[in-house]
């Protein structure tokens, strides 16, 4: 029995909206271990009952991990080097 | 264990009626795998086992075969997960950390265990010695399957399981303490089920 998820960038969508305020699937992540760069919904990600965590998919080094406790969201983005993030047209 | 009566249809309160376990518990026979990456799979013949830390008088490093001519003991144990599921009666085989640390001279206070896989938790030392935490490899008398852990794992249960964590490699001994990987990410620094520690500021 897996209570974990591996699943595609994609389905951390939900997530990331929750703490961003924007849409973060074409957000493009530097890995600060191997320097691949890849868009937040081509990462692979662990939905695990204890957090997220979105790896690279070059390495799998973890890039962003978020854990939800019952009050705050903690968000580690330190094996990413760099994120670039482009506004939402819309939200302009 | 034996289950306590309940009437059909009354389902209300159930976690309070289970014996033994720790507030917000829940009792499960199924043994749950969370995994927060791949899991990784190292070959007995290039795995080791390492004390280290920089009050060290020697660092120490046993081989698989090595590590298999310790002391090992049997451990029977309940395991209370974060996520709420509690497990009763589970049987482990493996090595104290007693034995292992008694093979070191330090002056440190806390213990990192380091993983395969990138994973870590931190611990005092006056909680992994007095034969309350364990090393071990083998679950239900069988060698651990590498998704429970496997080749070997930590085994502290009087702790949330997180911190029995995973594909141990090794004891990093250190006068600071450290948070790991998920005590980091706002996870409770001691994770006592029996005082609910989940989270920080629990």
């Amino acid at each position: 029995m897996d209570a974990s998820r591996r699943l595609d960038g994609n389905a951390a969508a939900g997530l990331l909206r929750e703490i961003f305020c924007w849409e973060m699937t074409s957000a493009a992540v530097t890995c600060g271990n191997c320097g691949a760069t890849n868009a937040v919904g081509a990462l692979i990600i662990y939905a695990s009952p204890m957090g997220t965590v979105l790896r690279c998919p070059a390495c799998e080094q973890p890039l962003v991990r978020v854990v939800r406790t019952s009050n705050d969201y903690w968000l580690d983005i330190s094996g990413a080097r760099c994120i670039q993030v482009t506004p939402d047209t819309a939200a302009t | 264990m034996s289950q306590p009566m309940v009437s059909r249809g009354f389902r209300g309160r159930q976690r309070s009626v289970e014996a033994n376990l720790p507030p917000g518990q829940y009792l499960t026979n199924d043994f749950p795998v969370l995994s927060a990456g791949p899991t990784p799979r190292t070959q007995l013949a290039k795995w080791d086992f390492t004390i280290v830390g920089t009050t060290l008088v020697q660092p120490k490093r046993w081989t698989w075969d090595e590590f298999q001519a310790l002391p090992r003991v049997t451990i029977q144990a309940d395991i209370h997960c974060v996520t709420r599921w509690s497990k009763l009666g589970t049987r482990w085989e493996g090595v104290a950390l007693d034995t292992l640390l008694a093979r070191v001279q330090h002056q440190a206070r806390f213990v990192i265990a380091y993983c395969d896989g990138g994973y870590s938790t931190n611990l005092p030392l006056n909680e992994v010695l007095g034969g309350k935490a364990w090393v071990v490899d083998s679950y239900e008398g069988a060698p651990l399957a590498p998704e429970h852990g496997g080749p070997a794992r930590l085994l502290v249960p009087h702790r949330y399981f997180w911190k029995s964590t995973k594909w141990v490699r090794g004891l990093e001994l250190s006068v600071d303490d450290r948070p790991g990987f998920w005590e980091s990410l706002g996870y409770h620094n001691d994770g006592d089920p029996w005082r609910e520690q989940r989270y920080q500021g629990d």
